[in-house]
């Protein structure tokens, strides 16, 4: 698709044919980032509310239950997104004074701690697999020496799998965007001359930080 | 409508350059970004699913003429309904007018170049391509006999049909619709031309509007519903099926909380393009605009509120039944309002019956049945006899077919000389009209009849009940006229492009609106060969000079203009 | 002939609540046509009059007005929560579980339903019940949703798995009635029917007396044979006369509240109940333990549904205040047939599917 500066600023970012000027289509991808973002809540809002919902009915199983995640690991990567939220905010920042190193360090520390997430998540993962905890048929639940429902394990190991796997997925979308910025900005490219692309990055990434909020305490966490 | 900013000179007629014949390659086609070109696109498409789905009901009708059926097997006949109903509603009805009418006029109509990010509708375009030919290759190797509803356990532990991959398909054909929302509702927010206020929108536009709110509110949830009774069918995960100690009415719920805005994802886009042809065949601005176009919101949010009507007797609480049941009735008034306004919209106009007129009346008539026929189902106590049977399959056909898609077919028309700058056969359009209007009643009206008596939906037999044949054979008669109105346009409309004496004038029914004033037809490829700027309130039209045109070329006398200074203006 | 036995365009009004019922169908029908009417006479009235070219007069057009606005509002409104008011009254009466009532249990499998009246005496697709009795059905599903419809009694409910719902209904016409599935429920969903036989009340009594129809002879009845379900899997092992350590009494538990582990309270009505048989620890009652084998997949729906009952008979229902399963007048004092083949033999008098004469000439008359 054809691009044209209707400004005579050679800096200026390009402007797509459909838009008047520059601020006519930053504010339009800004709407656009919010409104995906509204179905996005949509997605996982279902998700969750299935969640509250069975949590509700077999509160004590899935206390009995939740005991199989390991919260050390799940609060390390707790830890390791907010703080990629927070430099995924720096990068913005940094975006807007229009200092390119800057800005690339700290969509790398992103990057890092986005590939940290998922490999503690892989380790994970990994456990439940040894453990027979992924709902399928190698799926074991010794209800005699724990307690609690068998049926109802497998319906907390496959909301579990369903959620986080879904967030993580999310993540790994992120990695693949945040990559992909991070080279468009190396290169110069024209469409990358103002902070709006880092914008629309930094906003996914911050619901994608927010969703593990709920995650972590939801599966991790469960009171008695 | 609006003035002409800086048009520089007239264009010439010998160029003809158009977003049609800008490029003739079939890359130019399958890469194209341009709106109009992905509208021409999603055309073919729908255009197929819809005789494939058609295709399906024929066999339906043609079964339920004798009371023991008469080629297929019971198997077979699941998969035929289930199989109409997937295909007419999730290919067909859903995306036709938005993504095929809404998509081709909410940027010209606003004044805009292009959607707002012309890229991701094209690839809403392939992703609705590839989950049509998922779900058609589930349909057709194997098929599916869970109704279009997927209700569980039936859809999730029970059935030994292609239920997985079609719906894998259903689930990317969600994305599809969801990135058309996010286009218009960027689009509709930030890409109006200058002077076009929120006020001065057409009502399509606004109809679209307020459709596009429920797509991204609605979509992703029955698109993670949908996915789960896939995960539950690979892995037995338990979260819709009680012998894994899940719930099966809650699949209901979430099911629903789409399913049921969706019927207004179907209609308000047709309700919009009704405005847009009632007024222009009267000739004279719309009665109540604020209240046409605030209804559109309404029923977009009441919309949400009312997905249980359909679960009245599914075991969820007598409270929650009555609750619905209320909010059903709240519904149904801005659906009222729409309705009159429309009517009175002929008021001192100047009425002309051409073809989209004559689809828009024959549209307000069968809506209006099928919208009161909702009322005997909204009416929690009536329902519970209605409910499951023929009775709800006339509601929805009325609605449906007889509201969005004679709509679809007006919008058609009254586009058409647009779109491709020809012109169709007037006389064929009108007569397609008028069979598809008599075949529809003929086909439906029996059903509601049935309904009563007990006919319960998705039946293959009824040899027990013979007194019922009588009912199903003038369907399945009726539905051969409908077949045929149907047929008719597909023809017609394809002529038209063939022909070569038949080119439209720019504006054919001296429509106002934006897309008609300030662009050729068809357009050019952005659209307007200047920036419009827009000054006036839609609908501006002139109803007496219309008419005494008219009685001047037949020698009659004038009929008095008002007092010019007494003229009002809203 | 009458035109309407060929050509019906209502279905039988065969219960108490049918014509309550139609009408409300018929009013609704009334304001829709009147409604029809007046909006195609609008639209051809103004589109006729006001076509292109004719000479009606034109001036001061009106584009809005809020009080037109309000009527067009405010009538639908009105109509509607007047229909609304009055369904929802008519709504909640049939919700209700009348005060005394003949219990059929239900089961609904793919594809047939399966039906078994309190004395024991069970039925496949077809229900013989006596007239001018309030009938309570229970119902569950063994496997998908089923719906069972009964036209001419206008009444329909859904058959759910995993649950037990009710509905209620008196018939007030003897005859043969259609009992439809009401809900797609897989290959032969449309075969999934069968009839409800509505008796006069004595020749209900002699047909109870026959041992039902001639398919299923009468067992034992639901409560004796919840009994002996009760001691095929030896649940009074733990489930004494008085609450012990191995586990609490069930005597006089039916329809009262249990205090549980966590706190709450709940309510022993019969999903309870099934829940407590088959998914004991997901409510523990307060005071034990796991120990409680969970039943589930090993008992069918139907064992379960007469353990229920068997725990029912044990409870002392006047303080429960739960009603007293109805009987039909001679059913009470029947003796268990000890020989099913006599059944079969009387059963044999009254036609192949257990229609009375009486009654077979109620049909033959319509
Ligand atoms: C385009 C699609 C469409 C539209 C617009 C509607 C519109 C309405 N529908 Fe319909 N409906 C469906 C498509 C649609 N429906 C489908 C597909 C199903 C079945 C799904 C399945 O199970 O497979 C269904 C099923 C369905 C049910 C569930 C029935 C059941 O399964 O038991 C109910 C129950 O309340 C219902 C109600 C309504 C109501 C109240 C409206 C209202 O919006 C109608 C409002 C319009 C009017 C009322 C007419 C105009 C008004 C006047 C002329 C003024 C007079 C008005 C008054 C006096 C109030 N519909
Ligand atoms: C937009 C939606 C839409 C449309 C347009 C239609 C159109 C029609 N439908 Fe549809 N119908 C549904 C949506 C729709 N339906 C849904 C959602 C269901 C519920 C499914 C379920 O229960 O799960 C349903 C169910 C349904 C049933 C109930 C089946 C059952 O419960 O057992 C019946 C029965 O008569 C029926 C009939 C018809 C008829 C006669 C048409 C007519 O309008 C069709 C007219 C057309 C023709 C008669 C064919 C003419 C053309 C050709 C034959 C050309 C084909 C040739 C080529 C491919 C080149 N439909
Ligand atoms: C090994 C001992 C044991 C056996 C055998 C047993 N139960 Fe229980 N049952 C218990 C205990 C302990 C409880 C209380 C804890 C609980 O609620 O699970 C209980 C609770 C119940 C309850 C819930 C009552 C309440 O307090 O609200 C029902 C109903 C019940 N059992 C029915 C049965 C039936 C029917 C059987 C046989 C099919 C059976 N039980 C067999 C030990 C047993
Ligand atoms: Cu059982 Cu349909
Ligand atoms: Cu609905």
């Amino acid at each position: 698709m054809a691009t044209h500066a209707h400004t005579a600023d050679p800096d200026a970012p390009a402007v797509y044919e459909q838009f008047e000027d520059i601020d006519q289509q930053q504010e339009t991808y800004i709407l656009g980032m919010w409104s995906f973002l509204v179905t996005e809540i949509m997605f996982f809002g279902a998700l969750f509310l299935i969640y509250s919902i069975y949590r509700w009915q077999y509160q004590g199983d899935f206390y009995i239950f939740h005991k199989e995640l390991d919260y050390v690991l799940g609060g390390i990567n707790t830890t390791v997104l907010l703080a990629s939220s927070f430099s995924v905010a720096l990068a913005v920042h940094y975006a807007q004074l229009k200092k390119k190193r800057q800005q690339l360090l700290a969509l790398g520390f992103t990057l890092l701690c986005a590939f940290g997430f998922l490999i503690i998540k892989a380790i994970e993962y990994g456990k439940k697999f040894e453990h027979s905890k992924f709902p399928n048929d190698t799926f074991v639940w010794d209800a005699a020496k724990y307690g609690g429902d068998p049926e109802h394990a497998r319906l907390f190991f496959s909301l579990y799998f369903s959620m986080t796997g879904l967030h993580g997925l999310h993540v790994l979308i992120g990695i693949l965007v945040i990559g992909y910025l991070m080279y468009l900005i190396a290169k110069d490219h024209p469409v990358i001359t103002d902070y709006v692309p880092t914008e629309l990055v930094g906003l996914y990434w911050h619901f994608v930080d927010l969703v593990w909020i709920f995650l972590y305490p939801l599966f991790y966490l469960i009171p008695k | 409508m609006s003035a002409i900013l800086e048009r520089t000179a007239a264009p010439d007629p010998q160029v003809k350059k158009n977003y049609l014949n800008a490029d003739h390659t079939l890359a130019s086609w399958l890469l194209t970004t341009d709106h109009k070109r992905i509208a021409v696109l999603y055309l073919i498409g729908v255009t197929v699913m819809f005789f494939l789905g058609s295709l399906a009901a024929a066999f339906v009708r043609f079964e339920l003429t004798s009371p023991r059926g008469q080629i297929l097997t019971h198997e077979t006949y699941n998969k035929m309904f289930t199989a109409h109903g997937v295909i007419m509603i999730f290919f067909f009805l859903i995306p036709a007018v938005p993504a095929v009418l809404g998509n081709f006029l909410i940027p010209m109509m606003i004044g805009a170049r292009d959607l707002a990010f012309p890229r991701l509708n094209l690839a809403s375009w392939y992703v609705w391509t590839i989950s049509a030919v998922i779900v058609l290759t589930g349909l057709i190797m194997g098929g599916v006999d869970t109704g279009w509803t997927f209700y569980t356990p039936l859809s999730s532990l029970y059935s030994n049909t292609q239920v997985s991959l079609v719906l894998v398909g259903l689930f990317l054909s969600g994305f599809s619709s969801i990135m058309t929302g996010v286009n218009f509702i960027a689009t509709i927010h930030k890409m109006r031309a200058p002077g076009m206020t929120w006020f001065k929108l057409p009502l399509y536009v606004w109809s679209h509007y307020a459709t596009s709110v429920i797509i991204i509110l609605g979509t992703p949830v029955v698109a993670i519903t949908l996915f789960l009774v896939v995960l539950e069918r690979t892995f037995r995960i338990g979260i819709f099926s009680p012998e894994l100690g899940g719930d099966p009415v809650l699949f209901q719920h979430l099911f629903w909380f789409y399913s049921h805005p969706a019927v207004y994802i179907m209609v308000l886009p047709a309700m919009g393009v009704i405005s847009e042809v009632i007024t222009c065949f009267s000739r004279r601005q719309i009665f109540g605009y604020r209240f046409v176009a605030m209804s559109s919101m309404a029923i977009a949010a009441i919309g949400f509120l009312v997905w249980g009507h359909h679960m009245y007797v599914s075991s969820q609480s007598v409270l929650q039944g009555l609750i619905f049941s209320l909010l059903s009735f709240l519904v149904a008034v801005p659906s009222a309002i729409k309705v009159f306004n429309w009517s009175l919209t002929m008021w001192r106009g100047s009425v002309q019956f051409s073809t989209p007129m004559i689809y828009a009346l024959a549209f307000i008539g069968l809506f209006v049945i099928g919208g009161l026929t909702g009322l005997y189902l909204a009416a929690i106590d009536t329902d519970v006899h209605l409910t499951g049977t023929y009775f709800i399959v006339a509601h929805f056909h009325y609605v449906m077919v007889g509201g969005a898609i004679l709509a679809f077919l007006g919008g058609i028309h009254f586009w058409w000389p647009k779109m491709f700058g020809k012109m169709y056969n007037e006389f064929w359009g009108r007569l397609s009209a008028m069979v598809i209007f008599l075949g529809f009643n003929f086909t439906f009206f029996p059903q509601f009849i049935l309904g009563y008596l007990g006919m319960p939906r998705r039946y293959h037999v009824y040899y027990f009940a013979p007194e019922w044949q009588f009912y199903h054979v003038a369907s399945s008669l009726g539905s051969t006229i409908l077949g045929i109105g149907f047929l008719m346009p597909a023809f017609y409309l394809t002529a038209s492009l063939l022909r070569k004496d038949n080119v439209a004038p720019a504006n054919p029914w001296g429509a106002k609106g934006l897309e008609w004033e300030n662009a050729s037809s068809p357009p050019v490829t952005l659209n307007f060969e200047s920036q419009p700027i827009v000054t006036e309130n839609p609908y501006n039209y002139d109803p007496i000079e219309d008419t005494n045109k008219v009685r001047r070329e037949a020698g009659l006398p004038e009929i008095p203009r008002e007092d010019p200074d007494k003229e009002v203006h809203h | 002939m009458n035109i309407f036995k060929v050509l019906p365009v209502a279905p039988e009004q065969a219960s108490e609540r049918a014509f309550g019922y139609d009408l409300i169908f018929w009013t609704i029908t009334i304001l829709a046509v009147v409604f029809t009417i007046l909006v195609f006479a609008l639209v051809l009235a103004l589109a006729v009059r006001y076509r292109r070219g004719s000479s009606a007069d034109r001036r001061y057009p009106v584009y809005h007005s809020n009080g037109i606005e309000a009527v067009l509002t405010l009538v639908p409104l009105v109509l509607g929560l007047g229909i609304f008011a009055w369904s929802s009254a008519d709504f909640v009466k049939f919700r209700q579980r009348p005060k005394e009532s003949m219990e059929i249990f239900v089961i609904g499998k793919q594809w047939m339903w399966h039906l078994q009246h309190m004395n024991g005496i069970r039925e496949n697709n077809e229900l013989h019940i006596p007239v001018d009795t309030p009938i309570t059905m229970t119902m569950i599903s063994q496997d998908v949703i089923h719906a069972m419809y009964i036209p001419a009694f206008r009444v329909q409910y859904h058959v759910v798995p995993g649950r037990y719902t009710e509905m209620s209904f008196t018939a007030t016409k003897p005859g043969r009635y259609k009992m439809l599935c009401a809900m797609h429920c897989g290959t032969q969903h449309s075969e999934m029917v069968g009839f409800v036989y509505v008796m006069s009340k004595s020749d209900y009594a002699r047909w109870i007396e026959g041992g039902g129809n001639r398919y299923e002879p009468r067992a034992a009845t639901m409560v004796a044979a919840g009994e002996q379900v009760w001691n095929r899997k030896a649940c009074g092992n733990c489930h004494a006369g008085m609450d012990t350590v191995r586990g609490p009494t069930l005597n006089g538990i039916f329809n009262a509240q249990r205090r549980l582990t966590d706190g709450s309270t709940a309510k022993a009505a019969p999903d309870y109940l099934r829940e407590s048989i088959l998914l004991p620890w997901l409510r523990l009652t307060k005071g034990y333990e796991t120990t409680m084998p969970a039943y589930k997949g090993q008992l069918t729906e139907e064992e379960v549904l007469q353990l229920i009952e068997y725990i029912k008979s044990n409870s002392n229902t006047s303080t429960s205040g739960s009603p007293q399963p109805y009987s039909a007048p001679g059913a009470r004092t029947l003796p268990t047939p000890t020989h099913p083949e006599n059944a079969t033999n009387r059963a044999n008098r009254y036609g192949s599917a257990g229609v009375t004469q009486s009654e077979e000439g109620a049909m033959n008359a319509r």
